[in-house]
């Protein structure tokens, strides 16, 4: 047999068929193929035959259809009598994409802050900020979303005996009254004023880091960038003569009048969901803070750096890089995990959608696979901005150490593509 | 503690504060819970006040463990009857009294454990929890003409279909030019054992049939993790493989169930397998609102698992491929005794994790009717025999208290085994 093999060393050995790793590979992915096929068309042919049966449509076509039910909290105009199925669904998700959006902000500032508390020197609290995210995270959210909805908000007391903030709102158990800027003429000029303040911002940062290579010299962008955002605005404001006046609320019978309505279900949402995310970031906080090498530290000290500059030249953009990518996670679970709403009736996509339109029209297929085909890009699109942030902030590696092992090796034995020395 | 506490005119401030903020959250819940709470009582009387007319002076503000005595049974067993309670009660014992000696890494009879825990236990807990007796009808179609559908046709289809197995073994093991007798020997020792465990499940122990419907509280919380861990850790290692396997279609169907699944939310999961699978059945084929709850949460919790283990298959220094390769080791021997031993290994933190956030995720269950622990105390709120205002925090505070337990409990353990299964490699 050896000498067989020695005598045809330059023919491929004769290997049983299902021995050959590329007849073996083929035959298996056919299979699944085939088994994918199967399960799906049978899923499918089932399907049109049940519906079908129980007599049900299907089809998009009931978007269009009028809705008839009420939403309690709508940031585009919506309308219980004429507006469609269609016109829900984008309340729906809006109301998400706004406790995501303001669940992400509140997690994140939280987040740091008592990852960085658990880090503290200070014993009182560093046990406090442990004891925080322990308790926190070993509770499920959903219990959170109860107790702070029925077991907070819906017990506090009637409006007219409810608490009274004075100029900054009323809070009873019909939700949270905040007063309402109502703007004057020319408002929209403050709006591009903040917007023409990004952009000198932005601008300025560049040209600060172009003459720090060049000359070395710091120009305080941070400061200047802060006040271009905020200070064009309010200097736009105040020249325009303060267009502003508050629309307060009044305490009432039935429920106060007047002012800007925030829903309790959108205030339990949003506190029981960013109270429990920021659990998690903190444990990612410090993770990432202790990642980063104590010598790092020692050696910017010894070029003399001061302490602020260790933290913000040296330490927070190692520690971010380790933070970003299990963040942005934490950031697409606030996003899905807002569809738990549809327990307290806050109504976002899940629970306008997937609750109230399914139980009027009877679609499963269509109603069902719409909020986890809304939820898929928005999961996609995130992690793609974040893992190209992601990118940008990753340590630099050498090429040769991405380069294909057998790339490498055809190159080094070609003598015309040998690298300058 | 001065240095700690009181170094700085900042740390003082800070430490000041933070005693500040103890003093406002501390005593209140330990007054809600223990100093103010009402531990006995037949009704609401006994947790409202004068005004609310109960027996409790004006102001009161406690937590009401008298209602939570009163529902204990209700949380743990739902709605089981009481007579037949006996029975989930041995399935606990027998369940924790494998599952404790085996996590104790000094108990010897490891193997033992594992079998009983993963062949017998299962079996006996279905029959304990239904009631036993089921009847298969057959499954292979074209059978018809031998038996009437039955337990013969199904005795029947299943001798036809492990024939057929045997004769797929026996062809693959030609192939590859094998010797096909141990193959088929093995297989047919595992299509023997099934066969045994399905006519167990067959046989009649004279229990009466429970139906899932009336499962409830602690019990299906306890059934959907247990069910939903077993089922996702080698479905999520099998997707994990395949996601790094060289075959571009498998590698293509596995990112995209792992990504589809990841990338939506748990709750759409439930809708879509409560309302949507039994779309997708032929017609007379119907599934128990639990089994279905069951499969979507053991799809989703698997892609979660899948990206846990690749993480650990990932970090393996490729060096430990190749030496299995080197050993002339295939595919599967490498898998099963070189890579993923140390790849799960590493991944203890993450599996534990997911298994943590899979416990939490069963409270989910009870927005598509289901009543799991979390389920049953919120509907326990609507009895007017306990309506009072402090009712449904006591509920929640117990609830609280028990998800805490259990997951504080895992993650302490996962820091244990973590310590104990560092060999050092780590930098």
């Amino acid at each position: 047999m050896a000498m067989n093999e020695a005598l045809h060393a330059d023919e491929p050995p004769k290997v049983a068929l299902l021995n050959n790793p590329a007849v073996r590979n083929a035959l298996f992915q056919v299979l699944l193929v085939l088994v994918i096929v199967f399960l799906v068309y049978s899923a499918l042919s089932n399907m049109y035959a049940n519906l079908a049966a129980a007599g049900i449509a299907s089809g998009f076509g009931f978007l269009n259809n009028p809705s008839g039910f009420a939403v309690n909290q709508a940031l585009i105009e919506y309308n219980q009598a004429e507006s469609t199925y269609g016109r829900v669904y984008l309340v729906g998700l809006l109301n998400t994409l706004l406790v995501a959006f303001f669940g992400i902000i509140l997690a994140t500032i939280l987040g740091f802050v008592i990852g960085i508390a658990r880090l503290s020197k200070n014993w009182m609290i560093s046990r406090l900020a442990t004891v925080y995210v322990e308790t926190l995270r070993n509770i499920p959210l959903l219990l959170q979303i109860f107790i702070w909805y029925f077991g907070v908000l819906r017990l506090l007391p009637q409006p007219r005996e409810g608490f009274d903030f004075g100029p900054l709102g009323l809070l009873n158990n019909r939700g949270y009254f905040a007063p309402k800027p109502v703007w004057g003429d020319g408002a929209q000029f403050i709006f591009w004023a903040f917007i023409v303040g990004v952009i000198a911002a932005i601008a300025v940062s560049r040209w600060a880091r172009k003459r720090q290579m060049e000359t070395g010299q710091i120009f305080p962008a941070f400061w200047t960038g802060l006040g271009l955002v905020f200070g064009l605005p309010v200097l736009v404001f105040l020249a325009l003569g303060a267009p502003l006046t508050w629309d307060m609320p009044v305490a009432g019978g039935f429920r106060p009048r007047g002012g800007m309505t925030i829903i309790p279900e959108f205030i339990a949402l949003l506190v029981a969901l960013s109270t429990y995310t920021a659990a998690f970031i903190a444990e990612i906080v410090r993770a990432g803070i202790l990642a980063v090498n104590k010598g790092q530290t020692e050696a910017a000290a010894a070029l003399g750096l001061r302490n602020n500059f260790i933290l913000r030249l040296v330490v927070v953009p190692q520690a971010m890089r380790i933070i970003i990518p299990p963040l942005t996670s934490q950031f697409l679970n606030i996003t899905k995990n807002s569809s738990l709403a549809v327990a307290i009736a806050y109504p976002e996509l899940t629970s306008v959608f997937a609750g109230t339109t399914l139980n009027q029209t009877g679609q499963a297929v269509e109603i069902g696979s719409i909020p986890m085909l809304s939820y898929l890009p928005i999961s996609l699109i995130t992690s793609a901005v974040m893992n190209w942030d992601n990118k940008r902030m990753a340590l630099g590696e050498r090429e040769n150490d991405r380069e294909d092992p057998s790339r490498r090796a055809e190159r080094l034995a070609d003598p015309e593509d040998q690298p300058e020395r | 503690m001065r240095e700690n506490l009181f170094s700085s005119i900042p740390y003082t401030i800070l430490t000041l504060l933070v005693l500040y903020v103890l003093w406002t959250i501390v005593p209140p819940i330990l007054n809600f819970a223990f100093f103010d709470a009402v531990w006995s009582g037949s009704d609401r009387n006994a947790c409202a006040n004068a005004e609310q007319g109960g027996l409790q002076p004006q102001g009161w503000f406690g937590g009401c463990w008298a209602y939570v005595g009163a529902y204990f049974n209700q949380f743990i067993y739902g709605r089981f009857p009481v007579d037949e309670q006996w029975r989930v009660n041995i399935v606990g014992i027998l369940f924790f009294g494998s599952l404790i000696p085996l996590l104790i890494p000094k108990a010897p009879f490891k193997r033992e454990n594992i079998a009983f825990l993963l062949g017998i236990f299962p079996i006996a807990a279905l029959i304990l929890l239904t009631g036993g007796h089921f009847r298969f009808e057959g499954f292979l179609p074209g059978t018809g003409f031998i038996f009437a559908p039955g337990a013969s046709k199904f005795w029947a289809d299943y001798i036809i279909a492990s024939l057929i197995i045997l004769a797929l073994v026996a062809m693959i093991a030609r192939g590859s030019d094998r010797d096909p007798g141990p193959g088929m020997r093995s297989t047919a020792i595992v299509l023997g054992v099934i066969a045994v465990a399905l006519f167990v499940l067959t046989i009649d122990f004279g229990l009466n049939h429970i139906t899932t419907d009336r499962w409830g509280g602690l019990l299906v919380t306890m059934v959907i993790a247990v069910t939903g861990i077993t089922a996702s850790l080698p479905l999520g290692i099998a997707l994990a493989l395949g996601r790094r396997s060289s075959m571009p279609i498998v590698k293509l169907f596995s990112v995209i169930f792992i990504e589809f699944w990841r990338g939506v939310p748990l709750i759409t999961v439930l809708f879509m397998s409560s309302v949507m699978l039994p779309l997708f059945l032929p017609e007379g084929v119907t599934f128990d609102k639990l089994l279905r709850a069951l499969i979507g949460v053991a799809l989703f919790s698997a892609a979660y698992m899948a990206e846990v283990v690749r993480g650990g298959l990932q970090a393996l220094p490729k060096g430990q491929y190749e030496a299995a390769s080197a050993l002339g080791l295939n595919w599967g021997q490498s898998m099963r005794m070189i890579i993923l031993p140390q790849a799960l290994k590493m991944v203890i933190p993450g599996i534990v994790n997911t298994f943590i956030g899979l416990f939490k995720d069963t409270t989910l269950v009870l927005i598509i009717g289901l009543f799991d622990f979390l389920g049953q105390i919120q509907s326990s709120f609507t009895d007017p025999t306990w309506a009072t205002p402090v009712t449904s925090l006591s509920g929640y505070f117990f609830a609280a208290a028990v998800y805490f337990v259990f997951c504080y409990a895992m993650s302490r353990y996962s820091m244990f085994m973590e310590r104990r299964l560092d060999t050092g490699h780590k930098r």
